[in-house]
């Protein structure tokens, strides 16, 4: 009985290679300013032509300002960047979202706005630039990061040669406690599991709390796969998936929205699907997580020590000690957004802690959609003022402070409470910066509070 | 360009979970090509640790690099696999690679080799010691010798064969049949429409 990984894999199958890899054909390709520009010119240098540029679409995140989106850009790297990505895209006949150009509305992160247009579809394969691509999993899709070398053979000829993944189903049931999040349920997996856990393996999510999740929490849970060693995540397409497409842009409308679903259905993992592994989590004993150290497998429950085991090395870059609490760590900036946390719930969610409250005066607190539509969302419900009123900064769509390509970074030793997925080493721009992940929730509490504090005691019994 | 062996002096970079964001810094990402990436390996790690291993001219002008587990974990730019490469090495040894690091690593014709964890730290301590001694990979077998050291180490089998007959650079045989391409692309419902 197969699973979905094996159903999509096979029908996108074209032939084993001589070095016995698959070469498989790429049903969506999405390109954005950093990772493409060397493959553009590889392509050019060899002559080649884009194979599928009705199939590949293209936008501008990583580096964009996102204090003003006006072009061109002050940053004259930034502004580079882009101006080269319109010249490839516009060069080769592929659709470009970006600041300044038509279309210029639908711009974001590529993670959020593939979901977002419909473009990400069950039963697909993904590729893009970026280790995240395995967000677009959440939709039931095999969407794959990949490096720059492997953007120029998907432009070339929208094949990538690859090897299969093994499976691994992960189980999580029963019902989320108030205040916790897929973000909690994420960390919690790679803390159990490994960074390095998923190395081989696609990870399949369900069990009731996945069943029940939106599919803005989805996308969270298969963000951070990657965290996790595995390349891919994905659930399976559900009744919650059809409705979440239904009427987006590229998506089939009438009948064949009708036919559309019938065939997403029947790529789904079969009942009884054999899989390589198998691990089961019980939500129920998930409390909102925190990363103390330097990898996202570094976490703590917020009411947990430290463990005795700690990483020598990671407690003294972070300035933690072993059996010490998180909660009550000094925060100096508060970041909400990118692809893991950067959407119009994520950002509901953190507004109900910071309505009517206000940002503790040493901190910065920025918000950042992940989108210029999650952005028009959030504004068209009155969320940027709640914000506004409390203190925190309004920004426009990208990745910003997530890994600090724009100017949005940490300065020195700073500590971060952020919505983003990696607490590596200078991640957040500052050699010796520090930040620590968290639900976009426990941000705003954090933020409020001026230091990291336990979110359900910021909500009222109405709110969780 | 069939790739078999590499043999040269090598640097020990000893830690675990050595991710990309160390190797290179995402500012050095700010640029259209790779060109000069090299001058930014492990910028940050070494201008914290004057002791760094890049910072150490014992190991100036060695080919082979040997590093401990899960190593170049995190994001999916190429520029650090190109930013090795281009200072010089054509080979890396350690006990596991992300899946995308190593990917990424085949496609630049720089095979990373794994070995078991008490080799690699044998290996890493035998050239701290001795600088000078010349490490040899050998793709087929997998075998990896340094002075008195004989190591067994691997590779994923298709990343092997690809270096053994040359084809690890794979567009050209991506585009060999696109045919056959194209008539696995019309049959999938998400490209003819539904
Ligand atoms: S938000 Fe962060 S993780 Fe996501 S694509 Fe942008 S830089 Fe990468």
């Amino acid at each position: 009985m197969p699973t979905l990984f094996q159903k999509v894999w096979k029908a996108h199958a074209v032939r084993t290679l001589p070095s016995g890899q698959t070469q498989l054909f790429v049903g969506l390709h999405l390109v954005h300013e950093v990772t493409s520009p060397q493959a553009f010119d590889m392509l050019r240098q060899h002559g080649w032509k884009v194979a599928y540029p009705e199939r590949t679409f293209a936008t501008v995140d990583h580096i964009v300002p996102t204090s003003s989106l006006q072009r061109p850009f002050l940053d004259v790297t930034a502004e580079e960047m882009t101006a080269a990505l319109e010249r490839n895209c516009r060069e080769q006949g592929i659709e470009l979202y970006a600041p300044g150009a038509p279309g210029a509305d639908r711009q974001g992160i590529v993670h959020v706005i593939g979901p977002e247009l419909g473009l990400t579809q069950p039963g697909m394969t993904i590729a893009c630039g970026d280790s995240h691509t395995s967000t677009h999993g959440a939709l039931g899709a095999i969407a794959i990061g990949i490096g720059t070398s492997q953007v120029r053979d998907v432009l070339a000829s929208q094949c990538l040669a690859m090897e299969p993944l093994k499976v691994r189903r992960i189980d999580i049931n029963g019902r989320l406690r108030p205040g916790v999040y897929a973000k909690d349920v994420i960390l919690t997996i790679i803390r159990r599991l490994g960074v390095n856990g998923g190395v081989g393996y696609a990870y399949e999510y369900g069990g009731s709390t996945v069943d029940a999740m939106t599919l803005d929490q989805r996308m969270t849970m298969c963000n951070m796969s990657i965290e996790g060693g595995a390349r891919v995540g994905y659930v399976n397409p559900d009744e919650t998936t059809f409705a979440y497409l239904k009427g987006r842009p590229f998506v089939p409308h009438g009948e064949a929205f009708d036919r559309a679903v019938a065939y997403w259905r029947s790529i789904a993992s079969d009942a009884g699907a054999n899989y390589d592994d198998r691990v089961v989590i019980d939500a129920a004993t998930i409390e909102p997580t925190v990363t103390w150290g330097i990898n996202p497998g570094q976490s703590v429950g917020i009411s947990e020590p430290i463990a005795d085991n700690a990483d020598g090395e990671a407690l003294t870059f972070m300035g933690f000690a072993r059996g010490q609490k998180i909660a009550g760590t000094k925060i100096d900036v508060a970041f909400i957004g990118s692809c893991t946390n950067g959407r119009l719930s994520d950002i509901e969610e953190a507004a109900r802690v910071v309505s009517g409250r206000r940002v503790a005066p040493h901190v910065k607190a920025l918000v950042v959609p992940g989108s210029q539509a999650v952005s028009r969302a959030a504004e068209a419900k009155g969320l940027d003022q709640i914000f506004r009123t409390a203190g925190f900064e309004w920004r426009g769509a990208g990745c910003s402070m997530c890994l600090a390509m724009n100017p949005d970074r940490l300065e020195g030793r700073q500590v971060c409470a952020s919505s983003s997925n990696r607490n590596f080493k200078g991640r957040q721009g500052s050699p010796n910066g520090r930040t620590l992940l968290m639900s976009p929730a426990m941000v705003a509490a954090a933020a409020i509070a001026g230091e990291v504090a336990d979110v359900r005691q910021m909500l009222t019994p109405a709110q969780v | 360009m069939k790739i078999t062996q590499m043999a040269g002096r090598a640097l020990p970079l000893r830690g675990d979970d050595l991710d990309t964001d160390r190797i290179m810094p995402a500012r050095f990402l700010r640029a259209v090509t790779f060109e000069g990436l090299e001058k930014h390996l492990f910028e940050d790690d070494r201008a914290a640790d004057p002791s760094h291993p890049f910072n150490d001219r014992r190991y100036s002008g060695a080919t082979v690099l040997v590093v401990n587990r899960n190593f170049g974990c995190g994001s999916s730019r190429e520029h650090a696999p190109q930013g090795i490469a281009r200072a010089g090495f054509d080979a890396i040894v350690g006990e596991s690679f992300s899946e995308i690091f190593s990917g990424n690593s085949v496609m630049l014709g720089m095979p990373c080799f794994t070995a078991a964890r008490g080799d690699v730290e044998r290996l890493q301590t035998l050239v701290e010691q001795s600088p000078d001694t010349v490490v040899s990979c050998d793709v087929e077998s997998g075998l990896i010798t340094a002075g008195p050291l004989r190591i067994h180490a691997s590779l994923p089998a298709a990343a092997r064969d690809s270096f053994l007959s040359g084809q690890w650079n794979p567009t050209t045989m991506l585009l060999d049949d696109f045919d056959a391409v194209r008539q696995v692309a019309e049959k999938l419902p998400h490209i003819s429409g539904f």
